[in-house]
């Protein structure tokens, strides 16, 4: 198993290699000049000018590949173009809000769709199944900032029973936390219920018509027992999957939500620097989101060793 | 004791307590600036965000006051000499900055030659200075080549750039390379560790602050920090944001979005005020130095087609919030003309169009799309341009797009561009001297390189002109001038607009929004 993570790791690198180059020279080729939005909207093109050569952004793109990656191999980020805040920093502040958020919306997500979907499977027809349903229609239909709006009215603006934006930090406690985080995941979150409740429906009908199901029901083994041990166990590999998928998506940002909710999480700071040009801060985060996404695959497979014995790596 | 005592008093040490906490509460102003805080270096940048920034931080030797007068600010005493050569500024005494460091006269001469490297006015006043120095640790003093008669304005300039003192340390850093310490005189301190780039500034009144005597008016007088924290508080959605000051999540929203106005109206907790004294002007700003701008016909037109009324008020409905000014400075400037203006008249720009020979060349529009007024204006500005027979090219694209797509002096069939819509602040358009959009010195004038000799001549000698009725009158000859070459076009007056509860009281009517003398319930 390690050997196994070993080499996945290893196998990683030139990936990121890869999406690297790949990100240095598309921002180059994208139109806009971070030293125009520096100097400001009435900066006269030879102020600009000097604010490009301090940048060195006046220096061929070959030179400045070579010093970016010298740096990066050394772990140097580098500074933002901007607030001269290191990029290490500046993602470091915007980790946390999106980490939190990101595991709040798929606890809430998992929590709700799981027994959704498998009631659903196994009383086909039932109200369950029907809400289950409704569920998956609502949360592929609406836009979350629609779902947003609709939840800020009644419980931010009517009951004041959450904040209407921003984000309270874990040092500030746990509860003010998840407090000031509640909507945004409720928000985030139906899309999520949908999608499981649809996948676990699926596969958990499809476990129902084994055989060894049929077979435990024969040995007389308890309904939720049948259900709980053999059949959800079982269907368990295409749920994690999802699950995996939705947080890594998750951890990439959702801009939507965090502009909403005023939430300075990842997913604002990637638009912010695209707009601004901030071409350290943006090649930072872009590995950052390749390294999410071979992490939580692997944490996905390995998931998998877990729930199904059959499974060797 | 028995548990009922022992009870009683647990409760009423723990009310007391409570009432000492609350007693010592700090009082926190939360503002949703318009915009995000990208850097901290108001020299580098004319980013008003930055410059706001500035006032809070900094202080300036002189600044305006509500009625537009330049008034002393560090500044204890001045003299000018007979042969108005010779400048002699006493700084006030106290003067410190946030680390408690006196501000010496070497602080300022290092933070003005750093600010007359990068700012128009700063530039020009260092072309006409022989010496600038300081005689001792509280004078400075400035020797000029020539009598030239905007010392006092260039060094009260309220808007970008802003001729800030910060230590010489920092000041030492060369103009194109931006500063990362914010530390100043001004009335608040900049937490640094608390800053958040794209969410949250936060600001904590300055204890070594020492105010002037005189009342606070404008952006002069007393600069009293009346809360012991200004969050700013970067909220990107307009909806959300207005929810927040509803809620009571935050207590100013600058640049309330004229469609969310009738909301706020039906609120009792909240009010809303002009954002600042002079409002902001609308540049409908052209390339002329390519096709089809470069024709001075195709320019005249353009002033007959922009009626200023219909622009402002697909943006805004309130009469209140916009104003038709026929002049290239703001209606409220000492220097507002409307000498030689033309009416808007379609008919008109339509025969200009037809005699100037054009040859079908579109108009490319730089249209930035997340920006409330300009791109109001960059919708109305196509379709009447159409009208008037131009063959239109909207190209919506963001913000940062624009600002590198209008560097282009290219044709338009190879990236170049013809228009832009831009909206300057009135302190930015009140004279000649400071006027980006009237600046017509070819490729050293702004985006668009009006190119006219004439009116740089006349942009001088105003500079130098010691007497105020003399230079209302080269104000005139600029803007007769202005009005045949059009280095650009006023497309309105707009007055942007502050939403606030209730609980806060004592905001100044300046030209900046500034927050020191607020007081919060």
């Amino acid at each position: 198993m390690l050997g196994y993570v070993a080499v996945r790791l290893l196998s990683a690198i030139p990936v990121l290699g890869i999406v690297a180059v790949f990100v240095f020279f598309l921002l180059t080729m994208i139109p806009g000049d971070p030293a125009q939005v520096i100097a400001g909207d009435f900066a006269s093109p030879e102020q600009v000018q000097q604010i490009r050569a301090a940048l060195q952004l006046d220096r061929p793109l070959a030179e400045r590949f070579v010093a970016w990656a010298l740096r990066l191999a050394s772990g140097d980020f580098g500074k933002s173009l901007f607030s001269g805040i290191p990029v290490a920093q500046l993602v470091g502040q915007r980790i946390e809000p999106t980490l939190m958020l990101a595991t709040m919306t798929v606890c809430i997500a998992v929590a709700i769709a799981v027994p959704l979907g498998l009631v659903a499977a196994y009383k086909p027809g039932g109200w369950v199944a029907r809400a289950s349903m409704t569920v998956a229609v609502l949360g592929f239909s609406l836009p979350v900032f629609i779902v947003a709006y609709l939840l800020v009215y009644p419980f931010a603006l009517g009951l004041r029973w959450f904040p209407v934006q921003g984000y309270v930090p874990l040092s500030q406690g746990l509860w003010a936390c998840l407090h000031s985080l509640t909507l945004p995941a409720l928000a985030l979150s139906l899309l999520y219920i949908a999608l499981i409740a649809r996948v676990t429906r699926a596969a958990v009908l499809e476990v129902l018509r084994e055989d060894y199901v049929r077979t435990a029901h024969a040995k007389g083994l308890a309904e939720r027992r049948v259900l709980v041990r053999h059949v959800l166990r079982n269907a368990a590999v295409p749920v994690v999957t999802v699950v995996g998928i939705g947080f890594a998506a998750l951890l990439g940002g959702v801009v939507v939500t965090e502009t909403i909710f005023s939430i300075p999480g990842l997913g604002r700071l990637t638009a912010d620097s695209i707009l601004r040009r901030d071409y350290p801060v943006v090649q930072a985060l872009i590995l950052l989101f390749s390294t999410v996404y071979v992490v939580v695959n692997l944490g996905v497979d390995l998931i998998y060793a877990a729930i199904d014995p059959r499974i060797r790596y | 004791m028995s548990w009922t005592r022992k009870l009683t008093l647990a409760v009423c040490s723990a009310a007391f307590f409570a009432a000492v906490n609350a007693a010592q509460a700090e009082t926190v102003l939360r503002v949703r600036p318009f915009g995000d805080l990208k850097q901290i270096d108001p020299v580098i940048t004319s980013d008003y965000m930055v410059r706001n920034h500035g006032y809070m931080v900094y202080d300036t030797l002189f600044a305006l006051d509500q009625d537009l007068n330049v008034k002393p600010q560090m500044v204890e005493t001045f003299t000018v000499s007979d042969d108005k050569l010779t400048y002699r500024f006493v700084l006030r005494d106290k003067l410190a900055f946030h680390d408690g460091k006196a501000v010496t006269s070497a602080d300022v001469v290092a933070s003005l030659n750093r600010w007359m490297e990068r700012d128009g006015l700063g530039q020009q006043l260092k072309a006409v200075t022989a010496q600038l120095d300081a005689a001792d640790s509280k004078t400075v003093v400035l020797r000029l080549k020539q009598p030239w008669g905007l010392v006092l304005d260039a060094l009260g300039k309220p808007s970008s750039n802003v001729p800030f003192i910060m230590p010489a340390s920092i000041a030492a850093t060369p103009a194109n390379t931006a500063i990362t310490d914010p530390m100043g005189s001004g009335p608040f301190i900049m937490k640094r560790d608390e800053w958040v780039p794209g969410s949250k500034v936060v600001y904590i009144k300055n204890p070594n602050y020492v105010p002037r005597a005189d009342a606070a008016s404008g952006l002069a007088g007393a600069k009293l920090a009346k809360v012991d924290r200004v969050e700013w508080r970067y909220i990107p959605d307009a909806q959300a944001a207005i929810n927040a000051l509803r809620a009571g999540e935050i207590d100013i929203l600058e640049e309330v979005p004229p469609d969310f106005l009738p909301a706020l109206k039906n609120d009792a907790n909240i009010r809303t005020r002009p954002q600042d004294s002079l409002g902001m002007q609308m540049v409908f700003r052209m390339n002329t130095i390519q096709p089809p701008f470069d024709n001075p016909k195709i320019r005249q037109a353009i002033r007959y087609m922009i009626d200023q009324e219909a622009f402002a008020r697909a943006f805004v409905n309130d009469p209140a919030l916009y104003k038709d000014c026929p002049s290239f400075f703001m209606c409220s400037s000492p220097y507002f003309t409307d000498a030689g203006w033309v009416k808007p008249d379609i008919r008109k720009a339509k025969q200009l169009i037809a005699e100037s020979g054009y040859d079908g060349t579109p108009v490319v529009i730089l249209h930035a799309t997340e920006s409330g007024p300009t791109n109001t204006f960059s919708l109305v500005a196509a379709q009447l341009m159409r009208e008037i027979g131009l063959k239109v090219e909207p190209q919506a694209m963001d913000w940062g797009t624009l600002v590198g797509r209008r560097a282009s002096k290219e044709p338009v069939g190879k990236g170049g561009w013809s228009l832009f819509m831009s909206g300057p602040t009135g302190a930015d358009m009140m004279d000649p001297a400071g006027h980006l959009g009237l600046r017509s010195n070819c490729d050293r004038a702004w985006f668009g390189w009006p190119c006219d000799e004439e009116i740089e001549k006349l942009r001088t000698a105003f500079s130098n002109e010691p007497d105020h009725a003399k230079k209302v009158e080269i104000a005139k000859r600029i803007q007769l001038r202005a009005v045949e070459t059009v280095p650009y076009w006023p497309a309105a007056q707009l007055h942007l607009v502050r939403g606030v509860r209730t609980s806060v009281d004592g905001i100044l009517n300046a030209a900046i929004p500034v927050y020191w003398n607020i007081t919060k319930k």
